[in-house]
């Protein structure tokens, strides 16, 4: 049985006197890849930091399995199960790729504040690490510097970071953003991948449509801040609503 | 054995091991190296600045803080020690009470900074810390009564630690007494501190504030909280330059605004911590023995080579002693020019 994970009711935030996201109420399900579309502009993004927490909510709520957190900062809802990928890339980039995963694993096994033991010395949190490259297949890249690799690979250790966390709601901003067209499948096999694996709720902002029909379950379209459409792939990108919206047309006409 | 007294954080580069194993020996076996009340001295405030530079390394080169009210936190231990052994009498109680004392004030003081101000952004930091650090100064210099004003305080220390305490006679060239195992106090206190500090920076704690130091927008977002770890790393780095501070008060015997509170300390840190390569802690070592050593043997240096090249024109001017300073700022050009990243980048680089 599914059951509903990310919640969010009325979330409005504005900028000056511009509603960057417009009382967006949606409730996303275990089990679920949902694609998040919408021009640019839409409010994508600004919707993923409402719910990531990187900006406070003017009003509405945000409630994750549950819990509300919509006041939690954070790494307090980091913690409590949402993962965040961001659309540039947002690496520690002068330390090595293992280290990158391993400081993930460090924060969940919350070991942080330890002064005096090695952090080598944690080796299962190391083990564990390993196995995460071993998934996306950077295990061979362990021991490089981030801002060595390429910028397909970094892409797959944002990923990385985000299967280490573990978390109850994934989120992925564009994951394939910059990357060559013989470098983005690798990318979305490992989120193909993670989606077969897991029963939790990923969320996927994504501009290319051939990605979104091979992969979403469902389809919510933002327009100017607010939710447009909202169903099963097919039917959402044949109705005139995403039509209009990546036209460019103004809504209000349709 | 080493590498584990190293926490795994080895030289890595075969000519800075090998100038760390020299300085180890120089300060290890200073008073029968190098007999002499001067080079005793200098070798004991080596000791003292590696400490302070590589406390002060910890929050800037590893966790990315800007601080300026490291010495402050360094007085703090040297005023803890001076007062309790001005208010309790000489011994070592009170040696050992003014620096626990002046090390827990100086972290809960650093605790409070860091709580108000870590939140926003560096440079509100830093500004704060300058306006605290130079508030303390000047309280210090005002309550005469308490600290003893501009004059500072002179105090006694246990007389095993004085130079009347005798145990022998001499020893290739060391006098054998209280002055000598006053040194050896003070160079194991610096050497059991910076294997501290580096535990603390190969510790998962300190990977973390690497990761702060990396992308702090990050850290947070995989589930740190990164003002906890912040304020954490300053607390620490505030203890340790005031454990630091009372080793130099042990050695000195006498404190006063102008030796362990004043805005040239705080320069001679950053100095130190960039000619030495920041977030290293091998940094500071280097830093503060090639420091200390210009500052105090360069004058004599520039003296001998000015009577050297007598007669030649401009050349005794150049070098007259009186232009030490001078020479210490062309020095200081040239290793920040040629050494970006310190003398251990640079060293490591190489590799």
């Amino acid at each position: 049985m599914s059951r509903v994970l990310l919640e969010t009711r009325d979330l409005t935030v504005r900028f000056g006197g511009h509603v960057a996201v417009d009382s967006v109420s949606c409730a996303f399900r275990s089990g679920e890849l949902t694609a998040i579309v919408g021009p640019n502009g839409a409010g994508k993004t600004t919707y993923f930091n409402l719910i990531s927490g990187q900006i406070p909510a003017a009003s509405g709520r945000v409630a994750l399995d549950g819990r509300d957190i919509t006041r939690a900062s954070v790494s307090q809802r980091t913690a409590l199960g949402i993962g965040r990928a961001f659309q540039l890339t947002n690496l520690f980039p002068n330390l090595s790729v293992l280290e990158n995963v391993r400081l993930v694993m460090q924060a969940r096994s919350k070991t942080g504040f330890r002064l005096l033991t090695m952090a080598a010395s944690l080796h299962d949190l190391t083990e564990q690490a390993e196995a995460v490259l071993a998934r996306v297949r950077l295990l061979d890249r362990a021991g490089q510097t981030v801002s060595a690799l390429s910028h397909g690979d970094q892409r797959k250790l944002e990923v990385a970071l985000l299967i280490a966390l573990d978390p109850l709601v994934y989120m992925f901003d564009e994951p394939t953003a910059g990357m060559s067209v013989d470098e983005a499948p690798v990318v979305l096999d490992l989120i193909a991948d993670l989606k077969a694996q897991t029963d939790r709720t990923i969320l996927l902002v994504e501009h290319k449509m051939d990605v979104i029909r091979s992969l979403a379950d469902r389809i919510i379209v933002l327009h100017n801040g607010a939710l447009a459409a909202d169903g099963p792939p097919a039917e959402v990108m044949a109705s005139a609503v995403v039509q209009e919206a990546y036209m460019g047309k103004d809504l209000a006409d349709v | 054995m080493i590498v584990k007294l190293l926490s795994g954080d080895l030289p890595r580069s075969t000519v800075l091991a090998v100038i760390l194993g020299l300085v180890f020996i120089a300060l290890a076996f200073a008073p029968f190296l190098f007999p002499g009340v001067r080079s005793v001295d200098t070798a004991a405030r080596i000791c003292v600045f590696i400490v302070l530079v590589a406390s002060y390394d910890l929050m800037l080169g590893y966790g990315g803080i800007v601080s300026f009210a490291h010495t402050m936190f360094f007085g703090m231990g040297a005023y803890g020690v001076a007062l309790s052994s001005t208010n309790m009498g000489r011994g070592w109680d009170a040696m050992l009470t003014g620096s626990l004392t002046g090390a827990l004030a100086a972290a809960a003081l650093a605790f409070l900074i860091g709580l108000f101000s870590l939140r926003v952004r560096a440079i509100f930091f830093a500004m704060i810390t300058l306006a605290v650090a130079s508030a303390v100064a000047v309280l210090v210099s005002q309550l005469s009564s308490i600290t003893g004003g501009e004059d500072g305080l002179t105090y006694l220390i246990p007389r095993e630690l004085t130079p009347a305490f005798r145990f022998g006679d001499s020893f290739l060239g060391a006098n054998l007494n209280g002055r000598l195992l006053a040194y050896y106090l003070v160079f194991s206190g610096a050497l059991l501190l910076f294997l501290i500090l580096l535990r603390v920076v190969n510790s998962p704690f300190g990977r973390v504030l690497q990761a702060i130091r990396e992308n702090d927008f990050r850290a947070e977002a995989v589930g740190f909280r990164v003002v906890a770890y912040r304020t954490g790393a300053t607390c620490i780095s505030a203890a340790v330059a005031a454990l630091a501070g009372s080793l130099y008060a042990i050695w000195l015997r006498y404190v006063g605004p102008d030796t362990v509170l004043s805005f040239d300390i705080m320069i001679d840190i950053l100095l130190m911590v960039v000619i030495g390569g920041m977030g290293t802690m091998y940094g500071a070592v280097i830093g503060a023995t090639l420091l200390v050593l210009a500052q105090n043997y360069l004058q004599g240096i520039m003296g001998t080579a000015s009577r050297a090249v007598e007669g030649l024109p401009i050349l005794p001017d150049l070098l007259d002693p009186d232009r030490w300073l001078l020479w210490l700022g062309v020095l200081f050009v040239l290793s920040i020019y040629f050494f970006p990243t310190g003398v251990v980048g640079r060293l490591r680089m190489q590799r």
